[in-house]
């Protein structure tokens, strides 16, 4: 029988008539179809800078808006997975190309966010004059930049640990390279990648509702949706419409899971190379429905077709005994003029951008602004320490009572997913009202949203513990803080590392709306290279977004680098348990 | 000679070798020259790293020979050969796909139509026991049956020439011997088209039950060194004398070349340490002392009596012969007095004397040895010695002989490894005063 990558396709019966099933799975489709053609139809429509988008605040515009924000989330990802399909599978594939790629995707990772939408917005406007697609291109663009890199890092991870064994398969079984690919590569990266899908749609959140409210020299455009909503509310310092978003944005992130993540992880459960005993099958009443549904199946008949075509289109000619289609020159001196060739261009960039910062800012200010970076890292660091010493136990205690964290765990995931910058009014009403110090009390919103990683990680790291060593510990009546030190710490550390990373990262993202808050026309403004880019972006000041996004970009490579690369190493190799 | 049609497969000074990082070739098949004729079941023996594994890779057309002529039926080979397939230790089936699915893989690469493909599948499955299993995945099948799917996926083919890499070394005695008799059973009464088959194996009696000729290959490089042919009519008794003898024959062609007398001049650096742990090396002296041997025993004997597969024994085998503890010829293992008194002596006097033998006859060993007492902080990084290796070893094989050098001497107790940092160093009583390590150290 055909395998197709459509879910539902698999074993066609003869008999394709609508049953029961199509009863509620047709309408439900039909129904979701209607409302993203519509969503779609009103993303282009005509727009000029200076023209007012009105966002009522009316609560009963929400599901509107929400739609809107959602269908941004959903070109993000659809535009992030092409890209990484594409991107990882060259840099995987070429060894020129991936010279270039790997850092390049490096460097990229590291640009924060929002720093892109500055820099990017009027290229896209430019390239759509007097349409609004413009602008929710350079909002999508901002999404997908939130969305993309880790994606692309895992499917590239996953292309080059492709089993020995089974590329040698692959080989022995005649299939042809773009076989393989949909045969071997991609079912194999599958369960990582859709892994890391959840990840990005849950920190993309964040950047929608950053990413709508756009200011271009000094005009600030609104996008219909969730963001703009909740920017309009703070302007308008209504308390109420804030309740509203929160209530409207939990909606958003349930309907994700359930319409969407649901279904693929149920899917993708088999592409699982190794099954650990004892876990829990994920499964999807969607998912079940939509493969039972007979007339849906038969849908999925036209997709599952085309790609079967493909495969016999592009399969492997070659016998094994014809001599091959020219064998491909080797030339050991051009790997050498290669690196030489990239180092050299990547060497004139940055001597470029040095320039050109020098011209427009001056020394001084770059010199200012590594101090301001040193002021974020600080913050950054003791709050994942706090964090870490906070939630630790926490997830401990958690993760070792299964009950407790087969609740805990799916809020511990929302939480993640929620963007934090929707409490930021919250905090300023706060720091007003009780004079508290900016500089202190807006760096927990940093973290705000991203400390739930570590939470959550922690928990599933603590219930994946080898119970064996819990027995062994209280045979040996190991107590107090040498439990922790030789059996806890030590097992939970790797996922403890993978959650602390995540964490970081996107609290440097949110030091970008998090050290400048506003609540009505009061602005709170803490030092730090967030506020910097902040301001400058407010203000439009080119060559100062570049300046400090580089130098964020400086830092978060650090970061990356000196701490966390060596920690995931030492999980990696010391404390992996197998 | 016979017909060339008859040739399967052909090939003729065929040489392939390495990159090493320094840009030296290592050369692991040097000059090999083999013919497999229709109607022949042949089985490659050899050490581990003999480059059996990559001789049958370059007749399945997965790698490339540097030299020599590779001809299938006559037309040389420049990739996967339609008419080849192949069956992996490691059964390589693709975890999502059902067992029909893995079985068709090959059919739908090459575009054969649905109907057809389904009708090759489900004959293939049967014939080979699986029926009833279709639509499982194989993650619930247990090893014997993944590797039934393994022989599925290569019998559905249809192939000429079937190539095996130690299929049943992975599966447990009895699995392994029953899947074997049942694809000789195939064989025998033609129920599959293949014409010839060609088997990689580190299971002496499994190879000379199942073949008409056995290849033993030598390594460093790898090259045919003996072929005995195995005129025995199907089914063999394994317990027949003729068979029995033929299996001595074949393990004392295995452990004909090495075992240099002891005090012969030392090892190179490079080499090919075998993998044994030391409590395994005590243990074969010990059953060597054992009343049943006396101090001599026949080489199958001692397999059956370890309960050790033969790769696993002739490493033993070798590691004992550097170390001077034993002498191994014409398919026995004889112990040396050295190897008596250790033996025969506690875990301390052991220690010294394996020590004492370590520094003496491997000279890897000697060197690391040498380093660490040079350097004043009495401590090496790994990275250093197995940049060293590498100039003759392959990077994995490298790592290997290192590992198993710093197993030895750590048991030795010549010197000490740290895991997390990858440092080797002097054992610490050693190094806070001094010189004691001498005594050691000097032979």
């Amino acid at each position: 029988m055909p395998r197709t990558i459509i879910p539902g396709a698999v074993g066609l019966g003869p008999n394709l008539r609508p049953n029961a099933w199509d009863l509620a799975v047709l309408p439900l489709l039909l129904a979701i179809l209607w409302v993203l053609a519509f969503g779609s139809a009103q993303m282009t429509t005509p727009y000029n800078i200076g023209d007012p988008l009105p966002i009522s605040l009316d609560p009963g515009d929400l599901p509107y808006y929400l739609l809107r924000s959602f269908l941004r989330m959903a070109a993000g990802l659809a535009v992030s997975l092409v890209f990484t399909l594409v991107y990882a599978t060259l840099a995987a594939k070429s060894r020129y190309a991936e010279k270039i790629l790997i850092p390049v995707l490096d460097v990229l990772q590291s640009i924060p966010i929002l720093g892109f939408l500055s820099i990017t917005v009027t290229g896209f406007i430019a390239l759509f004059p007097g349409n609004l697609l413009g602008v929710e291109c350079a909002s999508i663009f901002a999404i997908f930049t939130s969305q993309a890199w880790n994606m692309t890092f895992s499917f590239y991870a996953s292309l080059r640990t492709v089993p020995y064994d089974l590329r040698e398969a692959a080989d022995m079984f005649h299939l042809s390279t773009w076989q393989r690919f949909w045969q071997l590569e991609l079912p194999f990266a599958a369960p990582g990648l859709i892994w890391n899908m959840m990840m990005s749609v849950s920190g993309g959140w964040f950047f929608v509702v950053a990413s709508e409210a756009i200011t271009v020299n000094g005009q600030t455009i609104t996008l219909p949706g969730i963001g703009s909503y909740i920017a309009m509310a703070i302007a308008a310092k209504n308390l109420t419409a804030i309740g509203w978003a929160i209530v409207a944005m939990l909606v958003g992130i349930i309907l994700y899971d359930q319409l969407f993540f649901r279904p693929l992880v149920a899917w993708a459960d088999k592409f699982k190379f190794e099954t650990v005993p004892g876990e829990e099958i994920p499964t999807s009443r969607l998912l079940d429905m939509m493969q039972r549904a007979r007339l849906l199946r038969a849908f999925s008949m036209v997709p599952g077709m085309i790609w079967e075509r493909s495969l016999i289109l592009f399969r492997k000619r070659s016998d094994g005994l014809s001599p091959p289609p020219g064998t491909r020159l080797r030339l050991p001196w051009f790997d050498r003029i290669w690196t030489v060739f990239l180092l050299c261009v990547a060497g004139f960039a940055v001597y470029r951008v040095g320039d050109y910062i020098k011209a427009e800012v001056g020394l001084d200010e770059v010199v200012h602004v590594f101090l301001l970076g040193l002021a974020t890292a600080v913050r950054v660091i003791v709050l994942i320490a706090i964090a870490a010493l906070v939630w630790v136990p926490v997830g401990v205690w958690i993760g070792f009572r299964p009950r407790v964290a087969q609740t805990v765990q799916p809020i511990a995931q929302f939480m993640a997913a929620f963007p934090a910058n929707l409490m930021f009014p919250v905090a300023v009403i706060l720091i007003l009202h009780f004079h508290l110090s900016v500089e202190v009390w807006t760096s927990p919103l940093m973290i705000l949203g991203t400390q739930w990683y570590i939470l959550f990680n922690v928990i599933s790291g603590a219930m994946s513990m080898p119970s064996d060593f819990r027995a062994v510990a209280d045979n040996f009546g190991l107590k107090g803080w040498l439990r922790w030190k030789r059996v806890i710490l030590p097992g939970i550390f790797p996922s403890f590392v993978t959650g602390a990373i995540t964490a970081s990262g996107g609290s440097w993202n949110a030091s970008i709306v998090s050290e400048m808050v506003s609540w009505g026309d009061t602005t709170l403004m803490a030092t730090g290279i967030g506020s910097y880019i902040a301001d400058n972006t407010q203000r439009g000041d080119f060559p100062r977004i570049a300046l400090g996004v580089a130098v964020m970009c400086c830092y978060v490579m650090l970061f990356n680098r000196q701490i966390w690369r060596r920690m995931y190493r030492v999980a990696e190799e010391r404390l992996r348990i197998d | 000679m016979t017909d060339t049609n008859d040739l399967l497969i052909d090939l003729s000074g065929v040489r392939k070798f390495f990159r090493a990082p320094d840009h030296s070739d290592r050369i692991v098949l040097d000059d090999v020259n083999f013919q497999l004729r229709q109607g022949e079941i042949v089985s490659l023996l050899g050490k581990s790293g003999s480059g059996k594994s990559t001789l049958l890779r370059i007749i399945a057309g997965l790698i490339r020979a540097n030299g020599g002529k590779v001809h299938y039926r006559g037309q040389p080979i420049n990739g996967p050969v339609r008419g080849i397939s192949m069956v992996f230790q490691s059964f390589a089936l693709f975890p999502w796909l059902t067992v029909q699915q893995n079985v068709e893989l090959g059919l739908e690469a090459l575009a054969v139509p649905a109907r057809e493909r389904e009708e090759r599948a489900l004959e293939a499955i049967d014939v080979i026991g699986l029926g009833g299993f279709e639509s499982a995945y194989p993650r619930e099948l247990s090893g014997g049956m993944r590797q039934r799917v393994g022989f599925a996926r290569a019998l559905v083919m249809r192939p000429d020439v079937l190539l095996m890499d130690e299929p049943f070394s992975a599966l447990d005695v009895l699995t392994a011997e029953t899947l074997s008799a049942d694809l000789l059973e195939l064989w025998l009464e033609r129920k599959i088209p293949t014409k010839g088959i060609l088997f990689v194996s580190h299971n002496i009696e499994e190879a000379v039950a199942m073949s008409d000729r056995v290849l033993v290959f030598s390594s460093d490089p790898g090259r045919v060194k003996a072929e005995i042919p195995v005129p025995l009519p199907h089914p063999r008794d394994r317990d027949a004398p003729a068979f029995k003898a033929l299996v001595d024959q074949v393990y004392a062609i295995m452990t004909q070349r090495p075992l240099r007398p002891v005090g012969a001049e030392p090892l190179s650096l490079g080499y090919r340490l075998p993998s044994a742990t030391p409590h395994k090396i005590e243990g074969m002296l010990e059953t060597l002392l054992e009343p049943q041997f006396n101090g001599r025993a026949d080489l199958p004997a001692l397999a059956d009596e370890l309960q050790l597969p033969d790769d696993v024994l002739f490493h033993l085998l070798e590691a004992g012969a550097l170390l001077g503890f034993i002498k191994v010829d014409e398919g026995d293992a004889t112990l040396l007095p050295l190897g008596r008194t250790f033996a025969e002596a506690d875990t301390n006097d052991r220690k010294t004397l394996f020590a004492k033998q370590l520094l003496s006859h491997i000279s890897l060993a000697s060197h690391i040895r040498h380093v660490l007492d040079e350097r004043r902080d009495h401590r090496a990084p790994e990275g250093r010695f197995i940049q060293e290796l590498e100039d003759f070893l392959s990077d994995d094989e490298a790592e290997r002989v290192l590992e198993q050098v710093i197993a030895w001497g750590r048991y030795a107790e010549i010197f000490d490894y740290d895991y997390t940092s990858g440092v080797l160093s002097l054992p610490e009583e050693e190094e806070e005063n001094g010189s004691a390590g001498e005594d050691v150290a000097a032979e």
